[in-house]
């Protein structure tokens, strides 16, 4: 009986002026529901990109915790203010704990873990390694309608863009290969290509073809004699084999000359204005190799 | 024909084996430098980095694999002959795979940055351990099943060690280096690693050669062997320092290559006779070959992946090993 009389109210009570208000109200309880959801308060990020992107981004206090991997040196190129944030290391139990209503992780991010907290009622926003700036463009706008705070990703994307405009340059000639642990080679569709391009420089794995990442072994880089060889600045508590590559003799003798360029990881492992740091650095050393010609 | 000369001709066809196949490991290689290029290169120096690539990278690893692969070929040898037992071979018996963990030891705490020498050293160790283990548990008989057993557990905890302590290390990599130590390679190896481990093999070499007349002896049992004059006490030591110094050197440098002493004595036995003496050269030589030729395949097959020695030698020496088995059931049981 009381289910009807309340639909008999609902159907009986817009008539006359409240008809018109109606529209109105309705209105106004969307937004209301949608600046909720847009605004999250107690935002938790599981990744060292989306870590560093909302960081540059969130409000005082919506930011409630990031990955240790923010305070890393090595990986993280903000250190210093990730250590205001209590840490976390992506296990579902901890971050449930947190009581997020909304957690930032990337597409590589355990999708265990990501499917857990999704199950478990918390809304989970995914995003891509970024491989152009115009990704990290899209990205930190992205960030911004998440955390209801578009004008500061705006300002965020403007110091991108002018630093950009400042030190983009045409092809210098130089050539270069990316070249890390393993020896392993950066090629066509990646960051570090893209960053490389920016900075004037012709990657040598992506002219030869090389898609994503692949071995170059030692022999191949001297045949394939590139100006600059661009190393990270991996150093590790321990040693291990993989960064035997790096102390081998013969490539200590090909880049005695000054041909070894390094670019410390942290500064495009993700991309944002701290990845201008990295076209710096690599503009310059191709100036130099240049002007040494 | 005689016993002496055939056994003349089967070194001297060996030894034309290994010289075709260290110049055929010296031509291969992922930059495409022509043959003639490159032994120019190698010999006078002009392309720079064609020299580079020869003398730095093709020649340390050419060399690596002659000696490792001459280092196993004899160990194997020497064993069987000492233990008396076909089955016998460094990687079979864990000698190979405790020597991986001294090796792991000292290079993934950084100790064998400050002191090189500690890593061949540490390898050394590790292997003699492991050979003194078999030595025990074979007792006086030799007997097969008691030898390989102790072989098993001993490569068992030794894995299980190495693997706990890559997992421990800081360094994100050395986990992944796993395969490296259990199934061995050349990639990239350089002139310290070959300055490093040589003067080891070539000292284990030296001891495990003066053990062949003792090892002829020894195969009409021990007590005749020690009523004809031999120091048994002496051929233990030198067998065991022998295997320790140049499979642990071998091992530091180039990971557990498995196998190889296990095939080579058992193809060549027939060709040069039971006598030790004779089959210590001819499996030096032999294992020289076998490896330089599977370091050359891994370069061909798959180029681009790193492939590892041991999965090589696994093929063809697995199925040997069960064969034998299968052959010595009776003696066995």
């Amino acid at each position: 009986m009381r289910v009807r009389d309340r639909i008999g109210i609902w159907l009986a009570w817009p008539s006359g002026p409240a008809l018109a208000v109606l529209p109105a109200i309705l209105l106004a309880l969307v937004c209301a529901a949608g600046a909720a959801s847009a605004a999250p308060a107690r935002v938790v990020s599981m990744n060292v990109c989306t870590d560093q992107m909302a960081m540059l981004v969130a409000a005082d206090g919506q930011l409630r915790s990031v990955t240790h991997l923010a305070t890393d040196p090595q990986t993280s190129a903000m250190v210093d203010e990730a250590k205001a944030f209590p840490v976390n290391h992506g296990l579902a139990e901890e971050i449930f704990l947190m009581r997020p209503d909304l957690v930032l992780a990337g597409t590589y991010t355990a999708t265990a873990t990501v499917n857990l907290l999704q199950n478990l009622g918390i809304r989970v926003e995914l995003f891509d390694p970024v491989n152009t700036f115009a990704d990290v463009r899209e990205q930190i706008v992205r960030v911004g309608k998440l955390l209801g705070r578009e004008g500061r990703a705006a300002e965020v994307v403007a110091e991108l863009d002018s630093g950009l405009k400042e030190l983009a340059t045409s092809s210098s000639g130089v050539t270069a290969l990316g070249w890390s642990s393993n020896s392993y080679a950066t090629g066509a569709g990646t960051f570090t290509d893209e960053v490389m391009k920016v900075a004037g420089l012709t990657n040598i794995a992506a002219r030869e073809g090389i898609q994503g990442g692949a071995r170059v072994p030692l022999e191949t880089l001297l045949a394939a004699k590139p100006d600059l060889i661009v190393t990270g600045s991996e150093t590790y508590a321990r040693p291990a084999i993989a960064q035997d590559n790096f102390i081998h003799p013969a490539f200590r003798a090909y880049v005695a000359g000054g041909k070894e360029v390094s670019v410390p990881d942290k500064y495009w492992v993700c991309g944002a204005p701290f990845t201008l740091e990295a076209v710096r650095i690599l503009r310059t050393a191709a100036e130099a190799t240049g002007a040494a010609r | 024909m005689t016993d002496t000369s055939r056994y003349r001709l089967v070194l001297a066809a060996l030894s034309l084996a290994v010289v075709l196949l260290f110049l055929m490991s010296l031509a291969t290689g992922p930059a495409a430098i022509g043959f003639a290029d490159s032994m120019r290169a190698l010999l006078s120096g002009d392309a720079y980095e064609i020299t580079l690539i020869m003398r730095e990278i093709r020649l340390p690893r050419a060399i690596l694999g002659l000696m490792v692969g001459a280092t196993l070929g004899l160990s194997g040898a020497v064993l069987q002959g000492y233990l008396r037992n076909p089955l016998a071979e460094p990687g079979l018996l864990g000698i190979s795979a405790t020597a991986s963990l001294g090796a792991v030891l000292t290079i993934y705490t950084g100790v064998s940055l400050v002191f090189p020498l500690a890593l061949p050293l540490a390898a050394l160790a590790g292997a003699g351990v492991a050979v003194l283990v078999v030595r025990a548990m074979a007792g006086g008989s030799g007997g097969t099943l008691s030898i390989i057993l102790a072989g098993i557990a001993l490569s068992a905890f030794a894995g299980a060690m190495t693997s706990l302590a890559l997992n421990l290390s800081p360094n994100p990599f050395a986990a992944m280096e796993i395969v490296f130590w259990m199934l061995g390679s050349l990639t990239d190896r350089s002139m310290i690693h070959v300055s490093l481990a040589a003067p080891f093999m070539v000292l284990g070499w030296v001891m495990l050669a003066l053990t062949a007349r003792a090892l002829d002896a020894l195969t009409l049992g021990a007590s005749a062997a020690a009523s004809l004059g031999f120091d048994l006490r002496r051929t233990q030591l030198l067998a065991v320092g022998g295997t320790a110094a140049s499979v642990g050197a071998a091992t530091a440098v180039a990971g557990a290559i498995g196998f190889v002493g296990l095939v080579v004595p058992h193809i060549l036995r027939p060709l040069v006779g039971s006598m030790p003496s004779r089959l210590l050269p001819a499996s030096a030589l032999g294992g020289a070959a076998m490896l330089l030729a599977a370091d050359i395949l891994v370069r061909l097959i798959a180029p681009e992946r790193d492939l590892k020695l041991g999965v090589l030698t696994a093929m063809v020496g697995a199925p040997f090993f069960l064969w034998l088995i299968w052959r010595s059931r009776r003696t066995m049981l």
